[in-house]
């Protein structure tokens, strides 16, 4: 178990440090820094001045170890475009993000799986082809485009909910959140259901492929023959193996739900990381940029190793201690 | 055979046939199959795979895989008929009154389930015990088929224990509810050779113990002549040859049966060459018209090839062979 | 099979279209109305695509013919709708249609060629990681791994975010679809690698290759031979699926505003656009090139949801 554990842990060590690497080399490679901070009227000595002062002419590892020192304590400089300290920025956005990631992905579990599982079961039921078929639909939407036709209908036609924005937030220590007013709530609606229909289709469609395999088996077959009833093969048997894989590829998709945000938050104008990151792209803002990447990769390793330990508790076949009996048969 | 006692047969397969449509017309895998298996009687159903045997098993429990479905004939259980019973009613025969082994250990059990968990629940829903009652008999079933240390080997998982020890929690299985009949489809198969003379004895013993009646689905004669006490031999979804073992074994009749019993290898040495059966069984698309094993038969002659032959008695085994027609060996050269 | 009159079908040729008509994929085609009109519909596109100029009723891009008379004008079922601009015009004038018309011509341009770069890019990766293994292997699969943890869209804009940074402003509008298809066909390359490697250490292990390493010929040569045919199938499902992606990706980053400008619009930025004036009633600058991606979108995926069916015997 703690070798498990440990392996994983260096695993995402590992992948942090690629993920450090791609940012850091966005500051060194990407533009001048220099031409980033000052004017076009400074002269070229008190650039070097500030070549030396920041850094710049040191070897690259030494570099690179100063830009991780860094970022581990969450520090990655001055916003080029808005000249504030870019831990302040992401600080300040985190919590909307976060509200409106995991409303949204509760929404796709919720909705998510047990429409997988009741299309599994009944794979040539009428409904079954209906939500099927509306899944598609759901994958070939594009998100921005659920957005668009939401505040079309529910916004300009219907005006039952607001367009864009948080609505009002309450302010519990630095973390705001808009969970415990009436319009916060409100404006959450359309951007929760946008950012999660998307994710709900793949797991509907993930949770009934997985199904199917499942039923399939030799074991399944096996538990019919020795007469069990269907409840209990369908929703123990069957829906204890299903979610093995499930766990593993919801736990990476709610991963993505973080970064998808990305287009939501565009689209519904909310005010968290993923307009800001959109906003350094346009402006090539690199310290932003970095220190979302480093962020979202972290957001990414963290939900891997909970997945990890899920998978640990649900497979026995991990917890063993391998110590296999009666080897000959005997 | 057929009067041994005045009650019905435990089981009775009649005309049973099970087609599975397809794109390119309907496949008929069990063609007007009919035997029948007595109380306690090991029924030893024999040939090779693509035969139909082991559809005709999964056709006895309902539990064929889709598209296929039972299209004619009946299947009557202890004088019941059980083929149109609806699924709820089959559940409850199954298990309980009927078990099943499967071919492969390792797949045959949930990965996810202490095997004591998996016996625990059968019992429950086929016996009126408590939860700690189930718990002990699963602990006495694993000793029974000779789990080392049951007591804590039931709190194991399948990947814990070897192929041959999950076979005998599988057989547990099968056993759990004291069923009449037994089905085992290939229950060996998937074993090494010495570990599967352990579970044919072990089938074998339980079995007499507790006047269970099996259904012995094999490829392998010699498992079949070792633990048979009747033997019916399939031939592209047909019965070509029944009857008691020793009958069959020392004067097989279809000439098929004859090809399959020179594939055993003979100790005593005399007659030690070994005969064998030129081609392959037909796809089941491609059944040739009259007798389905005409084109491989060393004896076919013009009768064979148009005519489809029923079983017919000779002494006390009975063949679907034209050679034992009465008629046949007056009217043309056999 | 009855449908088609064998004898009408004579000679080499003849018999090979009946083999192709009667083969199992081609069956599950015929037999399935949606994928047909998945076929029919992707076809229609792709048709008013490549014949945008000749079929569009305007040229949207000449700006003698475009005039801001006829700006936001609605479509022609609706009060003040006209004949001469079916679907309406946009802010500047243009006329829906022909935007539309040319616009799914970039979306599909962009979409194919970022797709074939990733397909180029990952079954190379996928071939070198897998016949080199060792130190390669493991750096190339880690940096797979890592990417695969970031969603497509994630690196796309990051990409398309480093390329503002490098390429000098003037050219960016010019280069902006090489960018656009770059950022996409590198997001997308983990796939096929992945895919074209398993294939690739199966193959390694057989003995022909080891039989070709003591007849003193090159195993990687022949190993190609056999690896790719093997992978064909995967590898196209993977493209299927991967092409609807990738029109997504390109329309949702010129929505986002970092694809294409708007000068030369795609369906993406054109729904961009059209959503600025979403308030002020005028929907269909918008709804109309949404409905169109919809369609695209759809369409490809239902075509590689059959072809990954139809290849894969344990589903059917």
């Amino acid at each position: 178990m703690i070798a498990f554990v440990l392996r994983r842990l260096l695993q995402s060590i590992s992948v942090m440090l690629v993920v450090g690497l791609i940012a850091f080399s966005l500051f060194r490679f990407v533009g001048d820094p220099i031409n980033n901070m000052v004017g076009q009227d400074t002269g070229d000595k008190d650039r070097a001045v500030l070549r030396q002062e920041l850094g710049l002419d040191d070897p690259f590892v030494i570099q690179f170890a100063h830009f991780a020192e860094n970022a581990v304590r969450g520090e990655f400089g001055m916003s080029y475009r808005q000249g504030r300290k870019v831990s302040t920025l992401i600080a300040e956005r985190l919590p909307a993000t976060l509200e409106l990631s995991l409303v949204a992905a509760l929404l796709a579990l919720v909705v998510g799986v047990p429409l997988g599982v009741y299309t599994g079961l009944n794979r040539d039921s009428a409904l079954s082809k209906l939500i099927l078929a509306l899944s598609l639909v759901g994958v070939s939407l594009p998100t921005f485009l659920i957005g668009i036709l939401l505040i079309l209908v529910f916004s300009v036609e219907l005006g039952w909910l607001p367009a864009f924005g948080r609505g009002d937030v309450v302010h519990l220590g630095w973390w705001s959140t808009g969970l415990l007013t009436r319009s916060g709530l409100r404006a959450l609606i359309m951007p929760a259901v946008t950012l999660g229909l998307f994710q709900m289709t793949l797991i509907i469609r993930l949770v009934r492929a997985e199904m199917l395999e499942v039923l399939r088996t030799d074991y399944i077959k096996f538990a019919r023959a020795r007469g069990l009833p269907n409840r209990l093969i369908n929703f123990g048997h069957a829906l204890k193996n299903t979610l093995v894989p499930v766990i593993t590829i919801t736990g990476l998709q709610l991963g993505s739900i973080i970064a998808f945000s990305i287009i939501t938050e565009q689209v519904f104008q909310w005010p968290g990381m993923g307009l800001l990151f959109i906003q350094a792209v346009a402006f090539v803002d690199i310290p932003v940029m970095a220190a979302y990447l480093v962020l979202i990769a972290f957001f990414f390793v963290v939900i891997n190793l909970v997945v990890d330990l899920l998978y640990y508790a649900v497979d026995p076949r991990l917890r063993a201690d391998r110590a296999v009996a009666g080897g000959h048969g005997g | 055979m057929a009067a041994i006692s005045n009650r019905p047969p435990l089981l009775e397969v009649e005309h049973l046939r099970v087609q599975f449509p397809t794109r390119r017309g309907t496949l008929t895998a069990v063609d007007d199959v009919s035997f029948e298996i007595g109380e306690g009687e090991v029924l030893g159903v024999v040939g090779e795979s693509g035969a139909g045997k082991s559809i005709t098993g999964s056709a006895i429990i309902g539990l064929i895989e889709p598209p296929g479905r039972i299209a004619g004939g009946r299947i009557l259980f202890e004088g019941e008929r059980i083929d149109d019973l609806p699924y709820e009613k089959l559940r409850r025969i199954r298990g309980k009154r009927i078990g099943t082994i499967f071919q492969d250990p390792l797949t045959s059990l949930n990965p996810l389930y202490s095997i004591g968990r998996q016996l625990v629940e059968t019992i429950l829903t086929h016996t009126e015990l408590t939860q700690a009652q189930a718990r002990r008999r699963a602990i006495d079933l694993l000793a029974e088929v000779g789990i080392p240390s049951p007591a804590q080997r039931v709190d194991h998982y399948p990947h814990q224990f070897s192929g041959g020890m999950r076979q005998r929690v599988v057989v547990a299985l099968a056993l759990c509810a004291n069923p009449r009949l037994v089905i085992a489809d290939e229950p060996t198969t998937a074993l090494d050779v010495s570990i599967q003379a352990q579970i044919i004895a072990l089938l074998k013993k339980l079995c007499r113990e507790h006047g269970t009646a099996v259904m012995l689905i094999t490829h392998d004669m010699g498992v079949i002549a070792e633990t048979a006490d009747r033997v019916a031999v399939m031939y592209a979804g047909r019965v070509v040859e029944v009857g008691p073992l020793r009958e069959v074994v020392k004067r097989p009749r279809h000439p098929y049966t004859v090809g399959l019993m020179g594939s055993i290898p003979k100790l005593e040495g005399e007659r030690s060459r070994l005969v064998q059966i030129d081609g392959s069984m037909p796809r089941l698309d491609r059944i040739p018209a009259g007798c389905a094993f005409h084109p491989r038969c060393p004896q076919a002659f013009a009768r064979c090839e148009r005519e489809r032959p029923e079983l017919m008695s000779d002494g006390l085994a009975r063949a679907a062979c034209w050679l034992y027609a009465p008629l046949a060996r007056t009217g043309s050269d056999g | 099979m009855a449908e088609l009159p064998q004898d009408l079908l004579s000679g080499r040729l003849g018999a090979a279209l009946f083999r192709a008509w009667d083969s199992d994929i081609a069956y599950s085609f015929r037999h399935s109305p949606v994928t047909v009109a998945a076929a029919a519909m992707t076809l229609l596109i792709f048709c008013g695509a490549a014949f945008a100029p000749w079929v569009a009723p305007h040229d949207p891009f000449d700006l003698a013919t475009v005039s801001l008379m006829d700006a936001r004008n609605p479509p022609v079922w609706l009060a003040g709708g006209s004949w001469e601009f079916p679907l309406g015009t946009d802010n500047l004038g243009r006329d829906i249609l022909s935007t539309i018309l040319y616009g799914s011509r970039l979306s599909l341009v962009v979409g194919f060629a970022s797709i074939v770069f990733a397909m180029l890019l990952g079954v190379s990766l996928g071939l070198i990681s897998g016949y080199l293994g060792g130190f390669v292997d493991a750096l190339i699969m880690r940096i797979a791994e890592v990417q695969l943890s970031f969603p497509a869209i994630l690196v796309a804009l990051l990409v398309d975010g480093i390329m503002r940074g490098i390429v000098p402003r003037e050219f960016q509008d010019q280069l902006a679809e090489y960018v656009l298809i770059l950022a996409i066909g590198l997001s997308f390359w983990v796939q096929y690698a992945r895919t074209v490697r398993g294939s690739t250490m199966v193959e390694k292990s057989k003995e022909y290759v080891q039989a070709a390493r003591v007849i003193g010929r090159h195993p990687g040569a022949i190993m190609l031979r056999h690896v790719l045919p093997n992978v064909m199938g995967p590898v196209l499902v993977i493209a299927t699926i991967n092409l609807a992606l990738a029109i997504i990706t390109e329309a949702t980053l010129s929505f986002l505003g970092v694809g294409v400008p708007p000068t030369e619009p795609s369906l993406g930025t054109l729904i961009r656009v059209g959503n600025d004036f979403l308030f002020s009633g005028e929907w269909w600058i918008s709804v109309f090139p949404g409905v169109v991606l919809v369609l695209l979108v759809l369409s490809v995926n239902l075509l590689g949801d059959w072809l990954r069916d139809a290849l894969n015997p344990k589903l059917r």
